[in-house]
C-alpha cells in the first residue's frame, strides 16, 4: 500500500536493553498497543555476563512516527539506549536464512549454480533436497529467495535484521550509565 | 548491617515501605497476601484503609498521592484482587499519578500451573503501568521495592506494580537500605536545555498574541511550580490557560486566567489558542479534549512545548521549541532568561491582544438562567456555583473529587480553584467510579479538611460500596450528586449526535439516595426545588460525618460551551441555540469519541 506522506520511510532502530524478564514482551507490546509496524525483530545477549541484551527492530512510518517510536521505547523503563541506525549514519544490516529446495534433474542443478552465485552454502544434501544458509541484507535474501522459487523452493526460516553502524561509532552503555543523567539517543 | 538479620519478606517489605515513608496503604486481603497482612498487624507505623473493591483501593491512592505530591501505595491479592485494580492503573498511568500497587501472587513453583486465583498479572500489568517487577528471588524484594518507588515518582510519574509471590513473603529475605537501589538505566531529564530556553524566551518577547496553555505536569512538579507559572505569567502578560488537570495551578480569581480550554473550555480559553500567534504548552499534552480537529488547532501559531516526558513532544502536534524538563525547573529557567533579557515585550500589541480577549469574554459563555421563584428546577451549574460560593465563605480547606460526565465539566467550569493539589479528577482514562474512593484517599491525607465528591448518579454507583470505607473510618467526605436521572454526557451526545435517540443512558431504578446513605451510617439530604438548595448544602458542610446530597437537576441541561467531535476551537457550540451545529458533524468526527 502506497502511503502518500513523502517521509514515510523504513527505519533500522537498536535498543539497549537490561536483559530481565519481561523486556521483549515491553518492547513487543509498544508496537501493537500503539500500532506501530514491525517488519522484523531480532534480540540476544550481547554481553559476556548476559546482564544487557540488543534489540533490532526494522519498522516503517512517517517521520513524526519514527521519532515517537524511539521517543516511546526511550521511555521504556529498562531500555538504555535507542539508536536510529538508517537516521544516524551508514550501518550495516545482514540476516540469515535457511533455505530448503527440492528437486531433481535440471531445476536441481540449476538451485545449486545460482546458490554459488550468491555465495550460499549448502549445509545439508540428500539427493533430493539442498539447505542453502544465506547471509546478507534483506534485498539480498529476498532476490535469492525468488530466484529459488520455480527450482523447488519448500521452506524458509530467517533471523531477521541484525545490524550495527560501520565505522568508529558505537552503541554501548555509556561509561556514566549507572550514575549519568542522561539517556539520549544519539 | 541489618541485611544479614534474617527476617520474612513481608517484614522486609514493611521495612522498606517504612523507609520510602509511606503512612498509608490502601488495600483489601485475600490467601497470596496473607503474610504481608500477618506482619502489618503485628506493627503500628503504617496505616492500613480497607476498602471495599480494589478499583477503589487504587484511586484513593491516587486522591493520597494528588492531594499530598507523595507516592500512593496499594496492597492487593492475586487474581482478581489484582485485575480488579487495573481499571486504577491505568487510570493513574493516563493522568501521570505516583501509585506503587503491591499485589499478590502464588508461590513461585505453581507460577503457570492456573493455580487458585493465579492471574497473569505482570502480563495483564504492563501496558497498564509505567513500570511492573514480579520478585522471584528473595534477594530482590527489598531492591525492587525501592526501585518501585524511585520510578513511581521520578520523571513524568505513574503507577508501578510489584508482584509477590507468597513463598518470597513467606520466606527469609535480606534487607538493602534504600540508597543502595536506584534503578540501572532510568535517568529522566529534569533540567532544561539553556538553547531552548532562550529561543522559547525569543519567541515569547516578540509575541504579539501570546498564551499560555498550562496542564497537569505543572501540578505533578510541586507547589513551588505553580507558583513560579503564576510568576512567569505575570512578568510576560500573556493570558493563562488551563487543562482539565492543570485546573489550580493559576488562580481562577486572576484577571489573567482565561479558565479551562478544550472540549468544554471557556470561549475565550479556545478563541485565544486558535488566534495566538505563540502558544507555550508547559506540563499538558495536546490531548485530544484540548486540540479538536488537530489540522484545524491553533493554526497560526508558533509553538513551544516543555513536557518531562519526551514521547509527548511532537506526538500529536509539531512544536518548533520542544523543552526536555521538569515544569518547576523549566518555568524557574524561563523567569530567568525573561529578566536577563534585554528586549522588551510588544506592549501594544499585548493590549490590542485582550481588548480581544475581553471581547470574547464578553460573551459570558458559561452563563445558564436559574428560575428563582420557589418550586422551580435547580440548574445544574447554579448548584455547582452556590456549592462553590459557600464553602468559600466557610474559609475551609476545600479539596474536589469529580466521577465523570456533565457534572465533572459544571464542577470544572463553575468551581474555581485557587490553588494546586486541590482538585481530583479523572481526566485521561475517564473513569466514572473514581470520585468517591479519591475523596476517600483525599480524607485520609487532610483529616481536618473538607473534601467533597461532586457526582453524578449514575457514576457514584459505580464504586458506592465505598460509603462503607466511609463509615469504618468516619471520614466525613460529602458526596454532592446531580442527579438528572441520566447519563448525562451519553444523553447529550445522543441528543446532539445521534437523533435523540436515548439508547440505555436513562438511570432507572434509582435508589433512594437518602436511606442508602442512612443504611452506610451517613447523613442522607435531597434538594428538589431551588429553594431547597442552599439549606441542604447548609446542613451538609456542617455535618461532622458523611453526607449523601442528592440535588435533583434540571434533567435536559446540556454542558456548554462545547467542541463538537471533529471539529476546531472556532467552531464552538456556546448553547442549545446553536446545537444545529452539531448536525454539520462529518462522518469522521462521528467517529470520533
Amino acid at each position: 500500500m502506497a502511503n502518500p506522506d513523502p517521509s514515510f520511510r523504513s527505519a533500522t532502530i537498536s535498543v539497549l536493553v537490561d536483559n530481565e524478564a519481561g523486556v521483549l514482551a515491553r518492547v513487543i507490546g509498544l508496537f501493537s498497543g500503539r500500532g506501530y509496524n514491525i517488519d522484523s525483530l531480532t534480540v540476544a545477549a550481547v554481553d559476556a555476563s548476559r546482564t544487557h541484551s540488543r534489540i533490532n527492530v526494522v519498522t516503517s512510518g512517517t517521520e513524526m512516527v519514527i521519532e515517537q517510536i524511539k521517543a516511546q521505547l526511550d521511555r521504556l523503563v529498562p531500555v538504555h539506549r535507542v539508536a536510529d541506525l538508517t537516521r544516524e549514519g551508514p550501518h550495516l544490516a545482514r540476516e540469515l536464512a535457511l533455505i530448503k529446495v527440492i528437486g531433481t534433474g535440471n531445476a536441481r542443478s540449476e538451485a545449486l549454480r545460482l546458490a554459488d552465485a550468491f555465495r550460499a552454502r549448502v549445509v545439508d544434501a540428500t539427493t533430493g533436497s539442498f539447505v542453502f544458509e544465506l547471509t546478507g541484507n534483506t534485498d539480498k535474501i529476498d532476490a535469492f529467495l525468488e530466484l529459488m522459487g520455480p527450482l523447488g523452493l519448500t521452506e524458509v526460516s530467517r533471523t531477521g535484521v541484525a545490524a550495527i553502524a560501520r565505522g568508529t561509532s558505537a552503541i554501548t552503555l555509556r561509561p556514566d550509565a549507572t550514575h549519568g543523567t542522561d539517556k539520549g539517543s544519539s | 548491617m541489618d541485611a544479614v538479620q534474617a527476617r520474612t519478606g513481608a517484614e522486609v517489605l514493611l521495612r522498606a515501605l517504612k523507609e520510602q515513608g509511606v503512612e498509608v496503604i490502601f488495600g483489601y486481603p485475600g490467601g497470596a497476601v496473607l503474610p504481608i497482612y500477618d506482619a502489618l498487624y503485628q506493627q503500628n507505623a503504617i496505616r492500613h484503609i480497607l476498602v471495599r473493591h480494589e478499583q477503589a483501593a487504587v484511586h484513593a491512592a491516587e486522591g493520597y498521592a494528588r492531594s499530598t505530591g507523595r507516592v500512593g501505595v496499594v496492597l492487593v491479592t492475586s487474581g482478581p484482587g489484582a485485575t480488579n485494580a487495573v481499571t486504577g492503573l491505568v487510570d493513574a498511568l493516563m493522568d501521570s499519578i505516583p501509585v506503587v500497587c503491591l499485589t499478590g501472587q502464588v508461590p513461585t513453583h505453581l507460577i503457570g500451573n492456573d493455580a487458585f486465583q493465579e492471574a497473569d498479572t505482570t502480563g495483564i500489568t504492563r501496558p497498564a503501568t509505567k513500570h511492573n517487577y514480579l520478585v522471584k528471588r528473595a534477594e530482590d524484594l527489598a531492591r525492587v521495592v525501592h526501585e518501585a518507588f524511585y520510578v513511581a515518582r521520578s520523571g513524568r510519574p505513574g503507577p508501578v506494580v510489584v508482584d509477590l509471590p507468597k513463598d518470597i513473603v513467606i520466606g527469609q529475605a535480606p534487607y538493602t537500605p534504600a540508597p543502595d537501589a536506584e534503578h540501572r538505566s532510568y535517568r529522566p531529564v529534569t533540567e532544561p536545555d539553556p538553547g531552548q530556553i532562550a529561543r522559547a524566551i525569543a519567541l515569547l518577547k516578540a509575541a504579539k498574541r501570546p498564551v499560555i496553555y498550562s496542564g497537569g505536569g505543572v501540578i505533578n512538579a510541586g507547589p513551588d511550580a505553580a507558583v513560579a507559572l503564576q510568576e512567569f505569567v505575570r512578568l510576560t502578560g500573556a493570558p493563562c490557560t488551563s487543562t482539565l488537570m492543570g485546573l489550580g495551578a493559576f488562580p481562577a480569581s486572576d484577571p489573567l486566567f482565561l479558565g479551562m480550554l478544550g472540549m468544554h473550555g471557556t470561549y475565550e480559553a479556545n478563541l485565544a489558542m486558535h488566534g495566538c500567534d505563540v502558544m507555550l504548552n508547559i506540563g499538558a499534552r495536546f490531548d485530544d479534549r484540548v486540540t479538536g480537529r488537530l489540522n484545524a488547532f491553533s493554526p497560526n501559531s508558533r509553538k513551544i512545548h516543555a513536557d518531562i516526558d519526551p514521547s509527548s513532544i511532537n506526538k500529536n502536534v509539531p512544536v518548533e521549541v520542544p523543552i526536555v524538563g521538569d515544569a518547576g525547573r523549566v518555568l524557574a529557567a524561563l523567569i530567568a532568561a525573561w529578566r536577563a533579557d534585554p528586549a522588551r515585550p510588544d506592549t501594544q500589541a499585548l493590549a490590542a491582544w485582550w481588548r480581544q480577549i475581553d471581547a470574547w469574554r464578553g460573551i459570558d459563555c458559561l452563563r445558564f438562567s436559574q428560575a428563582t421563584a420557589a418550586g422551580s428546577a435547580i440548574k445544574p451549574q447554579y448548584a455547582v456555583q452556590r456549592l462553590y460560593q459557600m464553602t468559600r465563605a466557610l474559609g475551609r480547606d476545600t479539596y474536589i473529587s469529580t466521577e465523570v460526565g456533565q457534572h465533572q465539566m459544571w464542577a470544572a467550569q463553575h468551581f474555581r480553584f485557587e490553588q494546586p493539589h486541590h482538585w481530583m479528577t479523572s481526566g485521561g482514562l475517564g473513569t466514572m467510579g473514581y470520585g468517591l474512593p479519591a475523596a476517600m484517599g483525599v480524607q485520609i491525607a487532610h483529616p481536618d479538611a473538607l473534601v467533597i465528591d461532586i457526582a453524578g448518579e449514575a457514576s457514584i454507583l459505580m464504586n458506592i460500596q465505598e460509603m462503607g470505607t466511609l463509615a469504618q473510618y468516619r471520614l466525613p467526605v460529602k458526596v454532592f450528586i446531580l442527579n438528572n436521572q441520566y447519563m448525562g454526557m451519553v444523553r447529550q451526545w445522543q441528543e446532539l449526535l445521534h437523533g435523540g435517540r436515548y439508547a440505555e443512558s436513562y438511570s432507572a431504578a434509582l435508589p433512594d439516595f437518602v436511606k442508602l446513605a442512612e443504611s452506610f451510617h451517613a447523613v442522607g439530604l435531597r434538594a428538589e426545588s431551588v429553594d431547597q438548595l442552599d439549606g441542604v448544602i447548609r446542613t451538609m458542610l456542617e455535618a461532622d460525618r458523611a453526607v449523601i446530597a442528592d440535588i435533583v437537576v434540571d434533567p435536559k441541561e446540556n454542558c456548554f460551551p462545547m467542541i463538537p467531535s471533529g471539529a476546531a476551537h472556532n467552531e464552538m457550540i456556546l448553547g442549545p441555540e446553536h446545537a444545529d451545529r452539531a448536525a454539520g458533524i462529518t462522518d469522521e468526527g462521528l467517529m470520533l469519541v
